[in-house]
């Protein structure tokens, strides 16, 4: 049963058993802490040998669904393969060991480094200049939107209120516009998932400060208005923000710059294959258009005169929105997104967004011949689109929930389920361009016999998965009553104390 | 087959509505719209004394698949919120249109009542919609 132990590591703690080897040296007691902020007790770690913390991180290791194990078509997500050597480059000896505070005389190779990663992706946005110094998807968006309340401020055009986000747009923006200070007006989406211009029109006046838009959205089709919807937003005084979510669908195709956006933000963990995951670190680069420029976040990677390179902070920006990072971003997933650049190339940024779009209208078809229903039958999927399980949730009761918990038994990390929230029991799925037509038939042929089982045995559908360590949770007990705090059970019987402090943080 | 009640008045949002007899009126999601959201997990109800805006945003409520948006269905200032809903969320999914009750609003505008749809019209929007 070792594969499937769930002892937690506290349970396997043995009074006195350690890691000798590592064990810290005898105790000083450091200085300078006052009485009342030193803790009373020894902190409750376990005791357990060296061998036994290996076993233990190695078996828990085992049970990951991972991108290096798995297929991992998480739709919005991008779960594409990170190249080895991206890795191994970021970590030479010359990047690795420079401290953030050495002299710019002393990190020219990384200054430049970073200076041509800022230029290969205001080259391949068409924006007007670029800032690293985000340091997660979600720290871009709020940069840019900062970025526009900045811009309106500096003109006095303070009465612009609200931001407006149509219903297809990347579930973080709303959130982002309300971190600003904005009010969030929603507008529809039309059947054929392009935005209603007519609200458009309509919800657009003297308080809207902009529009924040994915494009492709995350309804896996590409915004054919976009240049109507420039106009309108423009005309009325407001700016355009791009969420970079979906990029990888058309990097080295059409660039949001062109398109008439303002400011976006680019996920460097998605479309430019920086690890994923654990919540970070992240990268989340913005862009902007000419008018922008003074508001970046600093620093930023300047050339000087003589061509060597520094950071130009407040001094050379003193209308910057501010700092996001202690120094200048995440470096070393700047670091990753820089090699991959530069591997792929001019051509090969072209081809990430061919291939990521073949893949995705190949298992779109293959799905369709499956037997499974389109979320928007007559248009063409980006570099990932939606599978909608309405028909058959109503017919053999197979939810999207079920097909995501069938499909870990194949051996597939699931879709993204329930989301977009527009459309009903939906599968939204992304292959990204470093999939084999073999690893994507796999997948179809698992989705088919998935469909085909909910025919003749919903029940064990319904019980999935059945091979992993863990079968179904509880959902509603996983996101109510998640207990992960480990409570030693003490011989001297002050359980009931710790099972007060349990129930009244619910009750 | 979920239930719709007669006596109430429904929102294209899939809110329902009860006109009181002090002249407020009583706010919760249909059954409906529990059915389609699937276990609550979370309740956020507006303070009471505040201002909620026809057609905008004054709750959320949050399920094991999604968060959403509750409209206001009238514009006015909420009397009364159900806090019991903070510890049972569950409450909304057993008994939407009784212990769920969400809040409650003093309407600035009766007259916005009659934009609302009768427990038929709604009904045949759900049918038309599944």
């Amino acid at each position: 049963m070792t594969a499937h132990d769930d002892t937690l590591i506290f349970q396997r703690s043995r009074n006195g058993r350690s890691a000798a080897a590592q064990a810290p040296r005898p105790q000083t007691r450091p200085v300078g802490i006052p009485d009342a902020l030193r803790r009373r007790s020894a902190p409750g770690l376990p005791a357990v040998s060296e061998l036994q913390v290996v076993r233990h991180y190695t078996r828990l290791s085992q049970k990951n669904f991972s991108i290096d194990t798995q297929f991992y078509p998480l739709g919005s997500c991008t779960m594409k393969y990170n190249p080895r050597a991206c890795n191994s480059l970021a970590m030479l000896p010359g990047f690795l060991d420079r401290h953030p505070l050495a002299p710019a005389e002393h990190s020219q190779g990384f200054l430049q480094t970073m200076f041509e990663l800022q230029e290969m992706l205001r080259e391949v946005t068409g924006m007007s200049g670029v800032s690293l110094t985000p340091m997660a998807g979600a720290q871009g968006e709020f940069a840019g939107v900062a970025m526009i309340r900045a811009y309106h401020r500096s003109r006095g055009d303070d009465q612009r209120r609200e931001i407006i986000v149509p219903d297809a747009a990347h579930g973080t923006n709303p959130a982002t516009a309300i971190m600003c200070g904005y009010q969030v007006r929603e507008i529809p989406t039309d059947a054929s998932g392009d935005v209603d211009l007519e609200a458009l029109k309509a919800a657009v006046g003297p308080q809207t400060a902009g529009i924040m838009l994915t494009n492709p959205s995350t309804l896996g089709v590409f915004e054919r208005h976009i240049r109507e919807i420039a106009g309108i937003v423009h005309d009325a005084g407001g700016l355009l923000y791009y969420d970079g979510a979906n990029l990888n669908a058309i990097l080295g195709k059409v660039r949001p710059g062109d398109m008439g956006f303002d400011v976006i933000h680019m996920n460097l963990h998605k479309t430019f294959s920086t690890p994923h995951g654990g919540g970070g670190p992240g990268a989340g680069a913005v862009g902007v258009s000419k008018r922008l420029l003074p508001f970046m976040p600093v620093p930023v990677v300047v050339r000087d005169g003589e061509g060597g390179y520094r950071h130009a902070a407040e001094a050379d920006y003193p209308h910057s929105i501010g700092r996001l990072s202690a120094f200048a971003g995440n470096a070393g997933v700047l670091l990753r997104a820089y090699v991959y650049m530069r591997m792929l190339g001019r051509e090969g940024m072209t081809r990430v967004a061919e291939f990521s779009t073949l893949n995705a209208n190949y298992l779109l078809a293959e799905l369709r011949r499956t037997g499974f229903d389109l979320a928007f039958p007559e248009r063409r999927a980006t570099h990932e689109f939606i599978v909608t399980l309405k028909r058959q949730a109503k017919e053999t009761g197979l939810t999207a929930m079920d097909v995501a918990k069938r499909l870990l038994d194949h051996g597939y990390h699931a879709p993204t389920t329930y989301f977009p929230l527009l459309v009903p029991e939906c599968l939204l799925i992304e292959p990204t361009e470093t999939e084999s037509q073999e690893t994507l038939d796999g997948f179809v042929a698992a989705m088919a016999a998935i469909l085909e089982e909910s025919r003749t045995d919903i029940d064990t559908i319904k019980g999935a998965p059945h091979r992993l360590p863990n079968r179904r949770f509880n959902e509603v007990a996983a996101a109510k009553r998640l207990d992960v705090v480990f409570r030693p059970e003490t011989e001297t019987g002050d359980a009931p104390e710790a099972e007060n402090a349990r129930t009244g943080t619910h009750g | 087959m979920t239930d719709t009640r007669q006596d109430l008045k429904y929102t294209k949002s899939h809110e329902w509505v009860r006109v009181e007899a002090d002249g407020s009126v009583t706010v919760g999601i249909t059954d409906h719209a529990q059915a389609l959201l699937g276990d609550l997990v979370f309740v956020e109800t507006p303070e009471a004394g505040t201002e909620a805006t026809a057609g905008e945003a004054c709750a959320t409520v949050e399920s094991v698949k999604a968060a959403s948006d509750v409209y206001a269905p009238v514009s006015g200032e909420i009397a009364e919120a159900n806090e019991d809903l903070a510890d049972a969320p569950e409450k909304v999914n057993e008994s939407p249109f009784d212990q769920g009750w969400l809040f409650r609003i003093r309407p600035s505008d009766a007259s916005e009542l009659d934009a609302l749809m009768d427990a038929e019209e709604y009904a045949a929007m759900v049918a038309s919609e599944t």
